[in-house]
């Protein structure tokens, strides 16, 4: 099969939407002329031209809103903000309008829009660095899917550009593939695998709320997102020569959540790390071992580990930057950590 | 699309009613944001500068025109491409430098780079990587010099783009009335990462956009420092006089990719090369030695003056200790902070 990179599998998903279904449209900065920040959309304006691909003047909150109007009328945007930062600037669109139309519209409201946007740390500081999904995971409203293979990120996007109600995908930078200015494998971090990137060549959905065992294993349980997946993989590679077998459990999709899958996967080893960048506090790390206390306590062997970025805005200084974010050395502890006693 | 031609804009330099220390203060500034610039292009090849960088390269007439007009302790607030506007503030090279090479003597400790350089010492509040942000933030400067009844005035550097921006708009409205003392400047360098301005502006004479908020406008020749050293010093003084804001569109040029090594496919060679053609700091030369304001020597011993200047700032931040790990635990909170473990 062939493979593509993250980058290829969401602009496919995108195309072959679009192509589909002429209410599709995608609108964002630099989307057309410039083929997207991160070469996303390479094409597509040749392609789709300006009426389906528009390239927007730096001004999140009225064309999320315009996304908005737009999905409540018959179209489905893609919108995308050229990095997950910014979506700040659109917030009350997403979180009170976007999110709460159709309850507050008593059901008569759709909001068929997807959202996409690049996260997480890659030495640019605090303001192009974020890891946004706990804002999401807390608004009621939205589903939030987190690609972490080519394979997950074309099947998500297509049921996200399907789905009736806005989805937000978060997509991280470092798992772009290499063709993506800025994007691409860090120099300094070997542990981006190419799992996941044999994509059928069609069109496919993975539904959300499914979460997906990356690796099968008994001793511990390894939940993680987006680029926590390859760094728990590379650990769990790892620490079988120590003798040790770890389960890597990538949600998919923190809104809906598979409970199911995960609660599986706990009874069966009694051990938890979760893996996720953005920071610990009220965070996903957090949401999670609530969850599987409240729900699988008694299965427990060892309180739930997580980690997750520290209490910080990201620092520019790479040595901070390593530091604050959690590398794989700090799962590899983790691990160690939850199987002591 | 029609990018704007230099012909069409440019006006001659107007050195009258400037003396020699002026003229001498804004060529230095503008030598010293020039090579800053364009040594940082050697040193992210060469050395092992870590983050990105957005150069001011072509744009230095508009941060040093208008930060010339303004006291130390005005306010200047800056955007994702603000070198310049640092410089031409005083802030000292070799903190600025020692901050690119995140170094715990740069002039954030290393914690903020390239696109958060602030000097708060110079009045300096802060480089903005969020499109538009510093507008609203040198409003409300200004609002706290008028409540705390200083002679302050503080003024907003951002590009084309920043003005579709939502906070752009509500920052003139209140800033109009309630007549606060700032200047905003439009440094309209033509494009937005890749979009010129007539594809994402309703109006291309920027200027105009203060209309609606009963703020007055004016738009200069942006790679003319003289001319922008005058029409800001009108608008500061009014300012100053608590007479309100007002609006200054500065046409310019960026002479490199958006950012660090981006090509910028999207504008064509002979635009660049025409635009070059229109160099602030070579048609300043030209016009100082032409008209006998400045000499030669005089001219050259500044730039000698800026070479041995940033040498020795590339020097002060090589030699400078990185960032640790946990340098960054400091910064959170002004008291013990709380980080992973909790309040500590
Ligand atoms: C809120 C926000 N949206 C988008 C960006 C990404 N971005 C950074 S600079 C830039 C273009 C800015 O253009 P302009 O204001 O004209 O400044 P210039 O780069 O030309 O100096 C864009 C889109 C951002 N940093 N912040
Ligand atoms: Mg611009």
């Amino acid at each position: 099969m062939r493979q593509l990179s993250l980058a290829d599998a969401i602009r496919e998903a995108m195309i072959q939407e679009m192509r589909r279904d002429s209410s599709v449209i995608l609108m964002g900065e630099d989307v057309g002329r410039f083929n997207g920040a991160f070469h996303v959309s390479h094409g597509m304006l040749d392609e789709f031209g300006p009426t389906r691909v528009w390239d927007t003047p730096i001004s999140e909150a009225g064309f999320m809103g315009m996304g908005i109007g737009a999905a409540l009328t018959g179209l489905r945007p893609i919108i995308e903000f050229q990095y997950a930062d910014f979506m700040f600037c659109a917030m009350d669109q997403i979180v009170n309008e976007a999110a709460k139309l159709r309850l507050m519209s008593g059901g008569q409201a759709s909001v068929p829009l997807v959202m996409r946007a690049p996260q997480g740390a890659t030495g640019r500081a605090a303001q192009h660095s974020q890891s946004v999904e706990a804002y999401f995971m807390h608004t009621p409203g939205l589903y939030l899917a987190m690609p972490s293979t080519p394979y997950d990120a074309k099947g998500l996007m297509i049921s996200a550009i399907r789905s009736n109600d806005p989805v937000l995908i978060l997509e991280h930078k470092l798992l772009y593939g290499a063709a993506s200015p800025g994007g691409g494998k860090a120099l300094t971090d070997q542990t981006i695998s190419d799992i996941g990137s044999d994509v059928p060549e069609e069109a496919y959905t993975i539904p959300l709320g499914k979460a997906d065992v990356k690796r099968a294993g008994t001793d511990v349980t390894i939940i993680a997102t987006l680029i926590m997946v390859h760094r728990a993989l590379a650990v769990a590679a790892e620490l079988e020569k120590e003798g040790i077998s770890c389960e890597v459990i990538d949600p998919r999709t923190l809104v809906p959540l598979d409970e199911e899958t995960i609660l599986e996967s706990v009874k069966k080893t009694n051990r938890v790390v979760i893996a996720s960048e953005d920071v610990a506090r009220g965070g996903v790390g957090s949401e999670l071992t609530a969850m599987i206390a409240r729900k699988a306590f008694d299965h427990l062997d060892a309180p739930v580990a997580c980690v997750s970025a520290d209490n910080s805005p990201i620092p520019f200084g790479p040595a901070a930057e390593l530091r604050v974010v959690p590398q794989i050395s700090d799962i590899r502890q983790a691990v160690y950590q939850v199987l002591k006693d | 699309m029609t990018i704007r031609k230099p012909e069409d804009l440019v006006t001659p330099l107007d050195f009258s009613g400037m003396d020699q220390e002026l003229l001498k203060t804004l060529f230095l500034r503008m030598v010293r944001a020039r090579e800053f610039e364009e040594q940082l292009y050697y040193l992210f090849l060469t050395t092992k500068m870590p983050g990105t960088m957005h150069q001011a390269t072509g744009q230095e007439a508009v941060a040093v025109g208008v930060a010339s007009v303004l006291n130390k302790d005005d306010y200047v607030t800056s955007n994702h491409r603000g070198h310049g506007h640092c410089i031409a503030k005083d802030v000292p090279l070799d903190l600025m430098m020692a901050e690119m090479f995140a170094k715990r003597n740069g002039v954030c400790k290393g914690m903020g780079g390239s696109m958060h350089l602030c000097d708060f010492s110079k009045g300096m509040l802060g480089a903005f990587g969020i499109v538009g942000a510093g507008i609203p933030i040198a409003s409300g400067a200004a609002l706290s010099a008028k409540v705390r009844g200083t002679q302050q005035v503080a003024v907003s550097f951002f590009g084309d783009g920043a003005i579709n921006e939502g906070v752009f708009h509500e920052s003139l409205n209140m800033a109009s009335l309630w007549k606060l003392p700032v200047v905003y400047v439009i440094e309209n360098n033509q494009y937005a990462l890749s979009m010129p301005n007539e594809l994402v502006s309703a109006v291309t004479d920027l200027s105009t956009r203060g209309c609606g908020y009963n703020i007055p406008g004016e738009t200069v020749d942006g790679n003319n420092v003289t001319a922008v050293y005058k029409a800001a010093s009108r608008a500061v003084e009014r300012a100053r006089k608590g007479e309100g804001p007002f609006l200054l569109e500065c046409i310019t040029y960026r002479m490199r990719g958006h950012a660090r090594f981006e090509p910028a496919e999207y504008r064509n060679k002979e635009e660049v090369e025409l635009w070059s053609q229109y160099d602030p700091i070579k048609r300043f030369k030209e016009a100082a030695l032409e008209t006998g304001v400045l000499t030669e020597a005089g001219l050259s011993a500044i730039e000698e003056q800026v070479e041995h200047e940033i040498e020795a700032a590339i020097a002060f931040a090589q030699a400078g200790e990185d960032v640790g790990a946990e340098d960054y635990k400091q910064f959170i909170y002004e008291l013990d902070n709380t980080t992973k473990d909790g309040l500590k």
